[in-house]
């Protein structure tokens, strides 16, 4: 059944493939630790997709293409901190509403630019390194982007874990109340985090439009944000854990679609939903009997913070 | 400066102000955008929401086409709306809508081509069944295992999609059908079939069960000690604790009652006004449906009328594609912006704005 698959091109585009997600969920990381449920990821992502898609085609670069879509993922992301923590609306109520909105806007920007290519996103680093046989092209062929997403692991990690202000997110996440008695801005913290979690799965969507499929189509992230919601449940809330969920569903992708395309007796359909079912599958082992507080999700996630004045 | 000061008790005005509000400012908005695109913002309007229902032209197809659009967004409104209200987020309607078709239309098929008073019947209950038994998976994971039921009723709609591509190719495909994909036509067997019940209006089986569930859901919230229980836990879980509530079971209550009126949603829609089994079967009522739940107030009444105005942008939102090339995505983009409004707004609900400095001298902290 494998025969004719390079292993080492499967595991180069194992990467590729958990590009998306791996950013998409390092940025929504970053929000839950600072306390912010944002449930619009699938929406920031895809509006992502689409701007990025408009404007590398429009100007003919893949960067502003890129920047486009964080700048999107951004905009949105603000969108919910107004609502969330200058109107104190329900969090995961204006995470769907960011969602649906989110699907129906790109749908709506997206139209005319169907079938048509995107200018290609190069390679980072020069030929004669992704050239060299055996590993060459596993570890030096990626574009930028995806150098950025696994380069952001260990940086936000130190971030959180060993800098002052990953130090103050933290504490915002887990106790507002104390973090404003010391004198933290709690909301301002909690703006930041969301405009960078805006901006990563803004990038993430680009990259499913730019590299990843490479195209527009309405709908096409088809869940990407959701499965990124699902990694960070699965990573405990830790970055290291996050690139791990997302190779792992990269894996699961890459394997599904290079077994469609090798004629697998499976029907298609089955294959499809193999990525689903695994996450769901990897969050119930996750979670399995133990509590919010065992799998270290930060205490004062999705709750509302009002300063009493 | 404005500043917010929390309301003693939520304002019982803006508890219906708020929608108003909402629905207003999505109007000026959805101008806004029409406009952008390019349409006389006035005459889009008037094509969305008075030409479906008044347009001697159009009416006639139009307002049959309410109540069929409003019927499925209600039913499974109705079952969110109680989940929402304790806290159990059943974001899959969708999926169970799928699954509830597929469950419904199997058995119906399964019949054919038998004429027998049973069948529908039959159908109904695998309709519910089918909804009740997918819901059932994210509420027994978060019981037993304490999983997110967001994320996997969510991830459910994506593989009952799947399972409905497959169904359509398939194991239910029209073996009469010429090789093409989708099911028999389930309208044309008329068993199976759930056709309109007094002609030109629209009003199906589907529909009757939507305000049979509007009653019900009002009674149950009003009157009996499950609706107590509902409302408790979303207002005070703890206080809920404390009375007595066991949370697994009210997850399991509230996942099961929406997996199952959604499941009827798509198995009258499946023996209706879709009539087959077919890859794009689902066209989104079950995301719409959160959309209605919440400008429904979460309450019964408020969601029959929510779900109607929601029927009537759909179709004003084809009728404005048809005469105005408006792009269909205009209307979700619509429909969107509603509820974020809607969110916005219900801050007057619970705060009151304020003008000017605080009377009483105080150290500001933020």
């Amino acid at each position: 059944m494998f025969g004719g698959i390079d292993p080492f091109l499967l595991l180069a585009s194992l990467v590729v493939a958990s590009v998306p997600i791996l950013l998409a969920a390092l940025g929504e990381l970053v929000a839950e630790r600072a306390g912010v449920l944002n449930l619009g990821v699938e929406g920031m992502m895809i509006l992502g997709a689409v701007c990025g898609f408009i404007a590398a085609v429009e100007t003919g670069s893949p960067t502003l293409g890129f920047a486009a879509g964080a700048g999107a993922g951004v905009l949105l992301a603000a969108l919910f901190a107004l609502l969330t923590q200058f109107l104190l609306t329900n969090q995961v109520a204006t995470g769907l509403a960011l969602t649906l909105f989110g699907l129906g806007l790109s749908s709506l920007l997206g139209q005319g630019y169907n079938g048509i290519k995107p200018p290609p996103t190069g390679a980072l680093l020069p030929e004669s390194l992704s050239g060299l046989p055996g590993l060459g092209g596993l570890a030096f062929g990626y574009d930028g982007v995806a150098y950025l997403s696994v380069a952001l692991v260990p940086l936000i990690a130190l971030f959180l874990m060993r800098s002052r202000p990953g130090l103050i997110l933290r504490a915002i996440g887990e106790n507002p109340e104390a973090a404003h008695a010391l004198g933290y801005r709690v909301r301002a913290w909690r703006w930041g985090a969301l405009l960078f979690g805006g901006a990563m799965a803004g990038l993430g969507g680009a990259y499913i439009s730019l590299v990843r499929v490479p195209q527009w189509t309405d709908g096409i992230t088809a869940g990407a944000g959701w499965i990124a919601l699902a990694i960070v449940v699965f990573a405990s809330w830790r970055p290291w854990r996050v690139l791990a969920g997302a190779w792992l569903f990269g894996g699961v992708t890459v394997l599904q679609l290079n077994l469609q395309a090798a004629g697998a007796r499976i029907p298609v359909e089955y294959l499809s939903m193999s990525p689903y079912l695994m996450t769901i599958l990897v969050l119930v082992a996750i979670s399995a009997g133990k509590g919010r507080a065992a799998l270290s999700a930060p205490a004062a996630l999705g709750q509302n913070f009002r300063p009493q004045s | 400066m404005i500043r917010l000061e929390k309301r003693a008790s939520p304002s019982r005005a803006w508890q219906w102000g708020a929608p108003l509000l909402a629905v207003l400012c999505t109007l000026l908005a959805g101008a806004l955008l029409f406009a952008l695109l390019g349409k006389n913002p006035g005459e889009a309007l008037r094509v969305i929401f008075w030409d479906p229902l008044f347009n001697p032209d159009f009416a006639a197809y139009s307002r049959p086409q309410l109540l069929v659009k409003a019927g499925p967004l209600i039913l499974i409104a109705i079952g969110l709306s109680l989940g929402f209200r304790a806290g159990v987020w059943n974001i899959g309607a969708e999926g169970q809508y799928i699954m509830g078709a597929i469950a419904g239309a199997a058995v119906g098929l399964a019949f054919y081509p038998a004429e027998s008073a049973f069948i529908f019947p039959l159908m109904v209950l695998a309709g519910a069944a089918g909804g009740f038994l997918w819901a059932m998976i994210p509420a027994l994971l978060r019981t037993r295992f304490q999983t997110n039921e967001i994320l996997v009723s969510l991830l459910l709609v994506y593989i009952a999609e799947n399972i409905l591509a497959s169904m359509a190719l398939g194991a239910l495909r029209n073996p009469e059908g010429g090789g093409f994909p989708g099911s028999r036509n389930l309208s044309q067997y008329p068993s199976a079939a759930n056709p309109e019940l007094i002609a030109g209006t629209g009003l199906h089986l589907g529909v009757l069960a939507a305000l049979l569930a509007v009653i019900a859901a009002y009674l149950l919230l009003q009157r009996h000690i499950w609706g107590f229980h509902i409302r408790l836990s979303g207002m005070a879980p703890r206080a809920a604790r404390f009375a007595g509530v066991n949370p697994n079971r009210l997850i399991v209550f509230c996942l099961g009652i929406s997996g199952a009126l959604a499941g009827l949603a798509g198995l009258f829609e499946v023996s209706g006004p879709s009539g087959q089994i077919s890859i794009d079967f689902n066209v989104g009522y079950g995301f719409t449906a959160i959309i209605v739940a919440f400008l429904g107030r979460l309450h019964p009444i408020g969601i029959l009328l929510a779900g109607l105005l929601m029927a009537l942008t759909y179709i004003g939102g084809e009728l404005a594609a048809l005469m105005l090339g408006l792009p269909i995505a205009a209307i979700q983009v619509f429909q969107g912006m509603l509820l974020f409004f809607l969110l916005a707004a219900d801050l007057f609900t619970q705060f009151r704005l304020r003008f000017g400095r605080p009377k009483v001298a105080h150290v500001r902290r933020d």
